[in-house]
């Protein structure tokens, strides 16, 4: 593995080199949020950003994409054809993304890109990019990634991980991809010696997370008993079935499949569907088996925090970019909810099956 | 407004412990600076979580929509408002309440100091008027008074004008405030500049529906953008159909907004989605001299027709 040394004042043409060849997106501030974008020429991702508002999920996955195209014009010889649309899948990249961001990726790689089935959509703007990842030497009060199978100097996902040392950046090349990007911005200095000096850093980045979550036990635990647990209600009583904590999340995966039609053409897309919502899994009969609040509420935290550990055995699917801790409007807190769900004794529940 | 919480919990254990409610609706301490959750209490147990200070924005009515325990809920002025508009609306029982007014001095606008720190805000603390903010190498003391959340800012009516219980001697209204100025500005826009005034204003909508949901009056069944069969709203992203839901949810609540805040507060981008509903109120009021949630004996307006109502909108 290779590590090389950027000037910061070689930072800038950099990047300006890379728009040649890739399409590139990164934090930009918007009025008081940082967000993903893609940057315009002579634009610079903004380094200085904690994270931003919404995760990169929307740069591979995005809130509504088209995925096919047909005509009801039955003049024409396609009409009623189902066809591709067409999409830009050349070379893009993410600079500055955390590395919880792309964890999250790999966590969601395990869903749209199996053996069984493949979601090509996300796997052909998946392979289309290359994520150069920042490395997080302050990380916010609400992150709790270390004790979510990630970490703020965390590699899964990433192609190349950069760390400021305030002189200078470093950055460690991880994958082909990352190479190529690196020899297309003339990055090159190599510093065989400062795997240390990253190192270091590292394991002050990783003293600075003060939160934390217990999941030692989750994989344990009855599934049943845990779904009847008594404290769902406490829970879910505050919860106002909004969609922020999925669609700030990194992780959450859900779409719902619609047509729409203006004239004679229409599109068949799909959107960011959420399990917060009353249409999400209605049933053609109308019976909808995640019908109350407190359905609802329960089906997000037993995806994250006990059905994807039981189906991928890959841990918990969260990062712990803490992004919905820090969003939902009434402050429902993962860490919490974890907690009772880990420490969870049904012999002590009054209220289990 | 500390004050308040000793009386809170004493009312609340009362009520719990004679039987007079099941439980008590109010907020409990939250996880993140400038955030309380709001939590219900059964047992006197429960009533020693509860907080009250000037982050209790969210609008406790909200959680009474059908309900059938006896409820005691802790209400703001607007609260009590919109607990009127619910027993008006019958989504509630006033037999079922006993409501625990708390006269209000407003409550911190939490995206407007967040905004001001570069740094990430790991503590706020509150004294009296006085807000300390601080995180890792700062702290700046601000005037409470000064970071209010803007409807609370504008607010006439801080006072519940409904309940059974008061934890403290009513407040001071505030007098002379002229709650409309923003908005007459935009109705002075010509249409161009007011389309795309409201096309920025939306423009970072990602159709979450916070909003919608933190409102206690969105109680539909189904909301007409959840309808399916048929569907009469698009789902993606296009501006036209954000629009949409939001001019069509702000015409549902003319004549029955209280401008709690709720739905600014708990947008998670930070839209001011009030602009449309307080045109709304403003028309209600300079038409039918009506403000919402006042009086139990009155229908609302738009549920009502009166042979004076005003017409010269038909041309």
């Amino acid at each position: 593995m290779k590590i090389v040394k950027i000037d910061k004042k070689t930072w800038a043409a950099g990047i300006e080199k890379l728009t040649a060849s890739y399409r590139l997106f990164g934090p930009v501030k918007e009025g008081d949020f940082h967000n993903f974008k893609e940057l315009g020429s002579g634009e610079a991702p903004d380094l200085d950003c904690l994270n931003t508002r919404l995760s990169a999920k929307a740069i591979i996955y995005p809130q509504s994409e088209n995925m096919f195209e047909y005509s009801l014009d039955e003049s024409r010889e396609d009409h009623h054809i189902l066809k591709e649309v067409d999409t830009d899948y050349s070379p893009r990249a993410v600079i500055g993304i955390r590395p919880c961001d792309a964890k999250a990726f790999e966590l969601v790689g395990l869903n749209f890109d199996t053996s069984e089935y493949k979601d090509p959509y996300w796997i052909k703007a998946r392979e289309a990019t290359t994520l150069i990842g920042l490395a997080c030497s302050s990380p916010g009060s609400n992150c709790f990634c270390t004790t979510a199978g990630c970490g703020p100097f965390h590699e899964d996902g990433l192609d190349a991980l950069v760390v400021d040392t305030g002189d200078h950046f470093l950055a460690k090349i991880l994958t082909e991809k990352g190479e190529q990007l690196f020899a297309a911005a003339g990055w090159k200095q190599e510093a065989k010696a400062a795997g240390k000096q990253i190192e270091a850093l590292k394991q002050e980045a990783e003293a600075k997370i003060a939160s934390s979550v217990n999941t030692d036990n989750l994989s344990a635990l009855d599934t049943t008993q845990l779904y009847n647990a008594s404290f769902w209600e406490d829970v879910s009583f505050s919860c106002i079935n909004c969609g922020t904590c999925t669609f700030v999340c990194p992780t959450c995966w859900c779409f719902d499949i619609q047509d729409e039609t203006h004239g004679n053409s229409g599109v068949r897309m799909r959107n960011w569907d959420s399990c917060m919502y009353p249409l999400f899994t209605l049933h053609g009969t109308g019976h909808n088996p995640r019908g109350t609040k407190l359905h609802r509420v329960r089906q997000r935290f037993m995806h994250k925090l006990k059905y994807y550990v039981d189906k991928y055995d890959a841990g918990i699917q969260c990062v712990g970019c803490g992004r919905c801790v820090r969003s939902c409007p009434v402050n429902i807190d993962i860490r919490r909810v974890c907690e009772l769900m880990n420490s969870f004794d049904s012999e002590k529940d009054t209220c289990a099956a | 407004m500390l004050s308040y919480i000793d009386k809170i919990k004493e009312i609340s254990s009362r009520l719990l412990k004679d039987g007079t409610v099941d439980m008590i609706i109010g907020f409990r301490r939250g996880t993140v600076p400038m955030m309380n959750e709001p939590h219900f209490a059964k047992t006197t147990g429960d009533v020693e979580q509860l907080v009250w200070d000037s982050n209790c924005g969210i609008n406790l009515a909200n959680y009474l929509a059908n309900r059938t325990e006896k409820i005691g809920i802790i209400a703001k002025g607007c609260d009590s408002r919109n607990i009127v508009t619910h027993i008006i609306e019958n989504k509630i029982k006033r037999e079922q309440l006993t409501i625990i007014g708390v006269p209000c001095k407003g409550m911190i606008d939490k995206r407007r100091i967040n905004a001001m720190f570069d740094g990430e805000i790991l503590q706020v603390a509150e004294n009296g008027n006085t807000i300390t903010v601080s995180g890792d190498g700062f702290e700046k003391k601000l005037e409470k008074d000064d970071m209010l959340q803007q409807n609370c800012r504008l607010c006439i009516h801080r006072n519940p004008v409904i309940y059974d219980e008061l934890v403290a001697e009513q407040v001071e209204e505030q007098q002379d405030i002229d709650r409309y100025a923003d908005i007459r500005e935009i109705e002075a826009l010509p249409p161009k500049e007011k389309e795309s005034y409201f096309t920025d204003l939306f423009s970072a909508c990602i159709r979450c529906y916070a909003c919608r949901n933190a409102c206690p009056l969105c109680y539909c069944p189904t909301c007409f953008v959840d309808e399916s069969r048929p569907q009469w709203v698009g789902k993606s992203q296009d501006p036209a159909d954000i629009k949409t839901f939001h001019f069509l949810r702000a015409y549902h609540c003319a004549g029955r907004c209280t401008d709690c805040g709720s739905c600014e507060r708990v947008c998670p981008v930070g839209i001011n989605m009030r602009i449309l509903t307080r045109k709304l109120e403003k028309d209600s009021f300079e038409l039918f001299g009506w403000e919402a949630g006042l009086s139990m004996d009155v229908r609302p307006p738009l549920d009502t027709y009166k042979p004076g109502d005003p017409d010269d909108f038909i041309k």
